[in-house]
């Protein structure tokens, strides 16, 4: 058995408001003497108390180093998750992110003194661009799901600039995540839903039937969100531009393209990138990320505002003529793209395309590998993550139950039940940053889970066994939510 | 190269396994036209020490970094404890995945489930979400929110004296959804919202928006604005740019808020040109379940322990898709465990010590501008850490002068209110010792002239 | 085929709506027993407002579990006249008493033509068994 399995030191650790104790404190200020608020502001605009714990900074170690321990991540192991590419986060771009100089720049400095900061913008304007084979790359958006409010904010913007008011509806395969519907809502498009062929791709007749003078375009994921490649995608984008519309690309998918080919050249007209899923930026537990746009001439002047631009060797702030507007506050989270332009130059032109030809092939030798345990509906033109699912599973197992079972050998599950195409979808993506050995052992632990689930099904069942909370009513928490701490609640 | 694991000779038996000649069959279903016939035109590839050197040559571009900087505006420079990055450089915390497995990630969610306490009870509010962007989009989820709530509202108030990016940004993302937006105007002596305005407030109102303290520093008359909006029965939605602010200030729970919401970038998460910050919402129970956003709740596993869970998901995205009010997913994740650290180091306490500390320096600088210096101090209204003063000259070419002392003296209000082409907003927080604002004075004082 | 308890004395409509005449052009609604053994555990339902006009395929009800989010089609037209407001407390009752105490609102109506339109319990029970083939 070479996959890791679990076994653990950890400690039991109660919330901060239980380690609480009056009178202590965690903090460090100068001593001062210090006029009440009430000295300068009238009573009726001040608070009256303050419900925060108090603690020390041994407390405050411990608390969090404790709970830190509860938490799988990329460093500690393998993270197959289908979608989210969860590659390792290179260490240097952490240090490079807490240079004082960029940390400490405030976002309202002149731009004579933030020269340094706007060039590195600017410069990763443009290699997101040559990246995307697209004109121009607006940084702003703070996700992949705020990239795609923007792009569809600037296919509105658009239209509503060439007056053409017909155009109220957006194509959107069945295998689409559920960001692309939604973002078509908040920007005021009804979603036209596409079924998928039985290759799991955009069938190209349908397409061209539901193609009118109301349609604004098309959200394409490519390769889709079963890790399909569109092959087609030139005569699917000839048809949306032939009908008058424009053609978006979801790029959480970057990652099995990356230097290989570009979304530009497929007729994308915009398309937005995930940093943190290709460009390796941290997932932080939940974010931040960043979801930059990459355009076409045409769409450029509706870019969201501001934007870096470079004239008589200065760098400073410009705004878009047409522009869609604003759509946070400042320019995104500078942080983040500092993080993923630090990982661009390490892998330089020399090196970039070797992500995709990595990731490409570890995904299809873990399909190779595992096609014959687990069904595997769509079966072609596989790049960097494969979908599997539960039909075939013996005595009732599921993919839920499947998820749980990694987790007691080692592993984070795939993602599971997405897309919803796919009944019980298996995801697995393992990305260019794992070794063989890595892919071996967790092909072993799949392959363990399905034997087991014919000659012991309860381990599946029953699954985790190892970690110290297993299956957690969801049902309670949603029916009655309790949504913060309360003292007499337990 | 370092990330890529897998060896020629691996990487041949892997071939052989999948049953490809070569990587580059794996890419067979590509049209063979777009794939890339040559390199990208990206820099050559750079070793970890030239990504230093090249690194810390473009810092010496931002001397901005090193400058006495007085600048606010929504983004603040307050100190952080030495913990918190210590424990935000956890790679548990930081390579780690959103939390939808709750077995392998009770740290991230119980860290997020005290994070949600702590902002609701820095809001005084029943709810908060695990994190929106920032406190503009905060700001327009909650106007999107509140039209949805509001059976019959047609039009949206704003306070102009609310944040110019978030004045923009709320406009951009209600465009379809509401028929009018209406500005509340300042009163030009206080700096509030003019008491008048408030008369717009009526049944056709959806939500009344604004920000205390305001954009120029001034703190609005909370309790009138409140008072209003609840005779009207409309939605009353407060927004806290400066986090801080609430150590000492009333609680938009104080005003019997439906939803409240700001920017927790003051929170001991450093300025970083402007991102990332942390986006805060909070609601009333009543209104729990058309939040958007993430939220972690407690539950019991099946053996009776306690734990905690992603929850409420049937108002996302992913099971809402085109029903769904808001499309967010991934949020500020680790700048919300950043956030929580900072409320929980300084506790109780200490971030009522650092309101103070804010509020008397402010207090001390605008008396000893408006005593020393030629500048006038703009508004009448209260402030917290931030006012607004008015030179002889342009904001502009005063702030200009001020470089030249190695000083950022602040935001000239020109630049987002061009009628206003005198005035500068000025900020100052507890990293500021009062050597360094007596050093703003006397600066001032050289390049506007003395009080006459 | 599985056994889906369908009271003879209601109508139903395709996406597993009944309808209960309580005379008067009053109409009760709630949703089938296939639907409730379908959909989960439920955890929430959002109802209508009493005294909303509301229209035939109209969505006025969403009933929500862990991991769905069903739109409720309603199938009178007409305006609320109450709805169930136990289910706020005890969703669950939807799982366990679909026809009884699970249901939904009741609708007045103009006239009792929607009413008549609907599936009888036969065309549904018919309708149920192509469904699982």
């Amino acid at each position: 058995m070479s996959y890791p399995g679990m076994r653990d030191l950890k400690l039991k650790e109660e919330t901060l408001f239980e380690r609480s104790r009056q009178g202590r404190c965690g903090y460090s200020l100068p001593k001062e003497k210090l006029a009440d608020a009430s000295s300068f502001i009238p009573q009726e605009l001040l608070r009256k108390e303050l419900d925060l714990p108090e603690l020390s900074e041994v407390d405050i170690a411990r608390h969090y180093t404790r709970l830190s321990t509860y938490n799988f991540s990329i460093d500690l192991g393998f993270y197959p998750l289908g979608s989210c590419t969860m590659k390792y986060n290179p260490k240097i771009n952490e240090k490079m992110a807490r240079i004082p100089a960029f940390a400490n720049l405030h976002p309202e400095t002149p731009v004579e003194y933030s020269q340094g900061t706007l060039k590195l913008m600017y410069e990763m304007q443009k290699m997101l661009s040559e990246i995307g084979g697209f004109a121009a790359t607006t940084l702003n958006p703070s996700a992949g799901a705020h990239g795609e409010y923007v792009g569809l904010g600037i296919i509105r913007s658009y239209f509503k600039k060439k007056g053409d008011t017909k155009r109220k509806k957006i194509i959107i395969p069945d295998s689409a995540h559920g960001t692309n519907p939604a973002s078509c809502t908040l920007n005021g498009f009804d979603v036209v839903v596409l079924e998928s062929n039985e290759s799991g791709k955009v069938c190209v007749d349908c397409l061209k039937g539901m193609l009118n003078d109301e349609v604004a375009g098309i959200m394409l994921t490519n390769p889709n969100t079963l890790g399909v490649f569109e092959s087609d995608i030139m005569e699917i984008t000839k048809a949306v531009h032939d009908a008058g519309g424009l053609v978006y690309g979801d790029g959480a998918n970057m990652n099995a393209i990356l230097g290989i080919a570009r979304p530009g050249d497929m007729g994308i007209d915009v398309l937005h990138y995930n940093l943190h899923k290709t460009f390796s930026t941290p997932h932080g537990g939940g974010g931040p990320g960043s979801g930059p746009v990459g355009v076409c001439e045409k769409l450029a002047e509706f870019l969201p505002d501001p934007h870096v631009v470079l004239k008589d060797g200065r760098f400073s702030f410009a705004n878009s003529a047409s522009s869609m507007g604003m759509i946070r506050s400042f320019y995104g989270n500078m942080a983040i793209t500092l993080r993923a332009y630090v990982y661009i130059l390490e892998y330089g032109k020399d090196y970039i395309a070797d992500i995709a030809k990595n990731a490409v092939l570890n995904a299809n030798y873990i399909k190779a590998c595992l096609k014959d345990y687990y069904h595997l509906k769509y079966k072609s033109d596989t790049l960097h993550e494969v979908v599997f699912d539960d039909s075939e599973m013996p005595n009732h197992v599921t993919t839920m139950d499947i998820a749980k079972a990694l987790i007691d050998r080692g592993y984070h599950p795939p993602t599971v039940y997405f897309p919803l195409i796919v009944h019980g979808a298996i995801m697995i993506e393992p990305t260019e940053t794992e070794s063989k050995e890595t892919l071996d052992s967790f092909i072993e632990a799949m392959i363990d889970i399905f034997e087991t689930a014919k000659t012991n099904p309860d381990n599946i069942l029953k699954a985790p066994l190892n970690t110290a909370i297993s299956r957690p009513d969801e049902t309670i928490a949603a029916r009655k939510p309790v949504l913060k701490y309360c003292p007499n609640a337990d | 190269m370092r990330y890529l694991p897998i060896t020629d000779k691996e990487r041949k038996e892997m071939l052989d396994r999948i049953g490809a000649k070569s990587v580059a069959d794996l890419f067979s279903p590509l049209p063979k036209n777009v794939l890339l016939k040559k390199e990208l035109d990206l820099p050559a590839a750079k070793s970890e020490m030239e990504i230093e050197k090249h690194m810390a040559e473009l810092g010496t571009m931002n001397k901005g970094s090193e400058m006495l900087s007085f600048l606010g505006g929504g983004c603040y420079r307050h100190y952080s404890p030495a913990i918190i990055d210590q424990l935000l450089l956890r790679s548990e915390f930081y390579t780690a995945y959103t939390p939808y497995q709750p077995e392998v990630s009770q740290g991230t969610l119980q860290v997020i489930f005290e994070f949600q306490t702590m902002v609701s009870n820095l809001f005084k509010m029943d709810a908060a979400n695990a994190s929106m962007y920032d406190g503009a989009t905060a700001a327009a989820e909650a106007v999107m929110m509140a039209s949805k709530i509001s059976k019959k509202g047609t039009k949206v108030l704003i306070a102009s004296t609310m944040h110019p990016h978030y004045i923009q940004t709320v406009k951009t993302y209600i465009e379809f959804l509401v028929d009018k937006v209406d500005m509340l105007q300042m009163n030009a002596s206080t700096g509030r919202i003019d008491d008048n305005e408030l008369e717009k407030i009526d049944a056709e109102t959806i939500c009344v928006l604004f920000q205390y303290p305001n954009y120029f520093g001034v703190i609005e008359d909370l309790h009138k604005i409140a008072a209003k909006t609840k005779e009207a029965g409309t939605l009353l939605i407060p927004v806290v740019a400066e986090a801080t602010s609430l150590g000492i200030l009333a609680t938009p729970g104080d005003l019997d808020a439906d939803i409240a919401v700001g920017e927790g970038q003051a929170l001991g998460i450093p300025l970083n040109f402007g991102g990332p910050g942390v986006g805060l919402f909070t609601v009333k129970e009543k209104h729990v379940r058309k939040m958007p956003g993430r939220l972690v709740g407690q539950t019991v596993d099946r053996n009776g322990n306690k734990c905690y869970v992603l929850t409420l998901a049937a108002r996302e995205q992913h099971i809402k898709r085109e029903k769904a009010t808001s499309n967010i997913c991934s949020n500020q994740g680790l700048m919300a465990t950043a956030a929580a650290m900072y409320l929980a180091t300084m506790g109780k306490s200490g971030l009522r010590e650092v309101a103070l500390m804010n509020l008397n320096r402010c207090e001390y600088l605008k008396k000893k501008v408006a005593e020393e210096t030629n500048c006038k101090i703009a508004f009448s209204g209260h402030t917290y850490n931030e006012f607004t003063i008015l030179v002889p000259g342009t904001g502009a070419e005063t702030l200009k002068k001020l470089e030249s002392f190695g000083i950022l003296g602040g935001i000239p209000v020109a630049k987002y209110h061009p009628e206003l082409e005198n005035a500068i907003i000025v900020n100052t927080t507890e990293i500021h010792s009062y050597e360094e604002l007596d050093r703003f004075v006397s600066a001032l004082k050289k390049v506007t002239g003395g009080r006459s | 085929m599985a056994n889906y308890n369908v009271p003879s004395e209601l109508r139903y409509s395709e996406n597993h709506e009944w309808v209960r005449d309580m005379g008067g052009n009053r109409y009760r609604t709630g949703i089938t027993d296939y639907a409730a053994q379908h959909i989960g555990d439920v955890t929430y339902v959002e109802l209508p407002e009493v005294g909303s006009e509301v229209d035939k395929e109209s969505v006025d009800c969403t009933i929500e579990t862990v991991k769905s989010s069903e739109d409720i089609f309603n199938q009178i037209a007409g305006h609320i006249a109450v709805v169930n407001d136990a289910l706020q407390e005890t969703p669950e009752i939807i799982n366990s008493d679909c026809y009884g105490d699970g249901w939904l609102y009741d609708i007045k109506a103009d006239s009792d033509d929607d009413f008549t339109s609907l599936m009888t319990a036969e065309e549904y029970e018919k309708f149920l068994s192509e469904q699982e083939n």
